[in-house]
């Protein structure tokens, strides 16, 4: 058990998908103005993550065994990319109140790296399935957490005059890098708890 | 809107459509894609010329293929088309990378497999090697490859010279300058990167700075996500550029058209009822 907490707090908090490993920068500079679509944007990817890892695990698996490792790269991308049209498609038809609150953001996330990141990262680190599914929610929740921290900083910075040449994406990055440092905090505190 | 599309600049000309890429429609600086690589693997100069290499590489091959096949792939799956094209060219680079250069497959990790998301490689291979010939996508290619790797040296020398007091693992700042571990920690990564991006902007709009080719291009539009095409209609709608996928709006179709069905046989199971 405190194996698996410890892969879900250190993927939320150490290896925080955005402002650690520079996963899914897009997504987190350009529809983090709103908390709202910060919120939906971080439960889509979430979603996307763990049905992801539960698709290309056995898939990984499935190519190891005929020796065809080396089509990582393409079965991944393809099987991500088809996986969030269908998953885009099914909650559209079944779940319509759903789809209203995620559907936009469902087609964003086919290209994003943070999902093809993390099917790859798994396999990378040799987790076993149900670690593999732990570190994809992480992945996600720490994406979430990310989203909605930057989305209340952004307010504040919007409101504010920063010099001519900072407006817009600078001040936004460099407000990114100070939430970025207090993540840093976080290092070797998961460590500590679960004696990993 | 800085779209780059074919003559944004009015240049036509094979010397201009490589030009393009370096600076005026520079990928990272001005058109704001592949952020990921661009944070994540410049805290050393080399790391930043290998990913810059490697991505030149796919940039141009992909693009070389992608329009030696424009006639050939449908219009409505040209998407994942160009994605298993893209994809096959970063297989090979891991392949050389990983054989050749240890080191640096050990240095870029999983950021080599992520060349295949880089909305630069994709956003290429749609608004422009499927539309031109051969010679103009590799031109094209190499053009906005050797932006982003110039982009990723400018990026990756500030950090490591700040972050480690080398530069391409050779020390320069002097015994008694403490490296700012903090350049290449990740927080200095969104950093720099603000910085530089302001220090354009400034550059561009200072009367006493104007720079002939920098005034031609427009400010840098943050159009992140959006300037992906398979990201239409989601960020910015009215980007022109856009095309949606007609398989896709099928589909879509299809799928509306079953759901007002399921909602008229309910309407009328409810008015039975009552």
């Amino acid at each position: 058990m405190a194996q698996y907490a410890s892969i879900l707090f250190s993927m939320i908090l150490v290896n925080n998908f955005v402002l650690v490993k520079f996963l899914g920068i897009c997504p987190f500079l350009g529809v983090s103005k709103k908390f709202d679509s910060a919120v939906g944007m971080g439960c889509a990817v979430t979603l996307v993550m763990v049905l992801a890892i539960a698709v290309t695990w056995p898939i990984q698996r499935l190519l190891a065994a005929w020796g065809l490792e080396y089509l990582q790269t393409i079965a991944f991308i393809l099987v991500i990319a088809t996986l969030v049209q269908l998953l885009d498609m099914a909650i559209k038809r079944y779940l319509p109140p759903l789809h209203a609150s995620l559907g936009v953001f469902l087609p964003l996330i086919t290209t994003n790296c943070s999902v093809l990141g993390v099917a790859i990262l798994t396999v990378d680190e040799g987790y076993s399935y149900p670690q593999a599914l732990v570190a994809g929610l992480g992945a996600g929740l720490g994406f979430l957490l990310a989203m909605v921290l930057f989305s209340g900083v952004r307010r504040r910075v919007e409101e504010a005059a920063p010099p001519e040449a900072f407006e817009g994406m600078p001040i936004t990055l460099i407000s990114a890098a100070i939430v970025a440092m207090s993540f840093m905090g976080f290092s070797g505190v998961i460590d500590h708890l679960f004696g990993a | 809107m800085a779209q780059p599309t074919a003559n944004a600049t009015g240049e036509s000309t094979l010397v201009g459509t490589f030009r393009r890429g370096l600076l005026e429609e520079n990928p990272a600086f001005r058109q704001m894609l592949g952020l990921c690589p661009m944070l994540a693997v410049t805290t050393a100069v080399t790391n930043g010329v290998g990913m810059g290499m490697a991505t030149t590489f796919v940039l141009v091959c992909s693009g070389v293929v992608v329009s030696l096949l424009r006639r050939v792939i449908p219009r409505t799956v040209r998407i994942p088309a160009f994605i298993t094209i893209i994809a096959s060219f970063v297989t090979l680079v891991m392949m050389l990378v990983k054989a050749y250069m240890p080191a640096l497959d050990e240095a870029l990790g999983i950021y080599l497999p992520l060349i295949v998301v880089n909305c630069i490689v994709l956003g290429r291979a749609e608004m422009f090697a499927s539309k031109h010939g051969p010679l103009e996508a590799a031109l094209d290619g190499a053009g906005m490859g050797l932006g982003f790797t110039f982009a990723l040296i400018a990026m990756s020398s500030v950090r490591e010279i700040l972050g480690a007091g080398t530069f391409l693992g050779v020390r320069v700042l002097p015994p008694f300058v403490e490296p700012m571990i903090i350049m290449v920690m990740p927080a200095g990564g969104f950093a720099v990167l603000g910085f530089l991006i302001a220090g354009s902007v400034w550059i561009e709009e200072h009367p006493r700075h104007r720079h002939k080719v920098l005034r031609k291009a427009s400010k840098p539009s943050p159009s992140l996500c959006a300037a992906c095409p398979i990201n239409c209609g989601v960020g910015d709608p009215s980007n022109e550029a856009c095309v949606k996928d007609e398989f896709v709006e099928m589909l879509e179709a299809a799928v509306e058209a079953a759901r007002k069905k399921d909602e008229a046989a309910q309407n009328a199971d409810e008015e039975r009822d009552a």
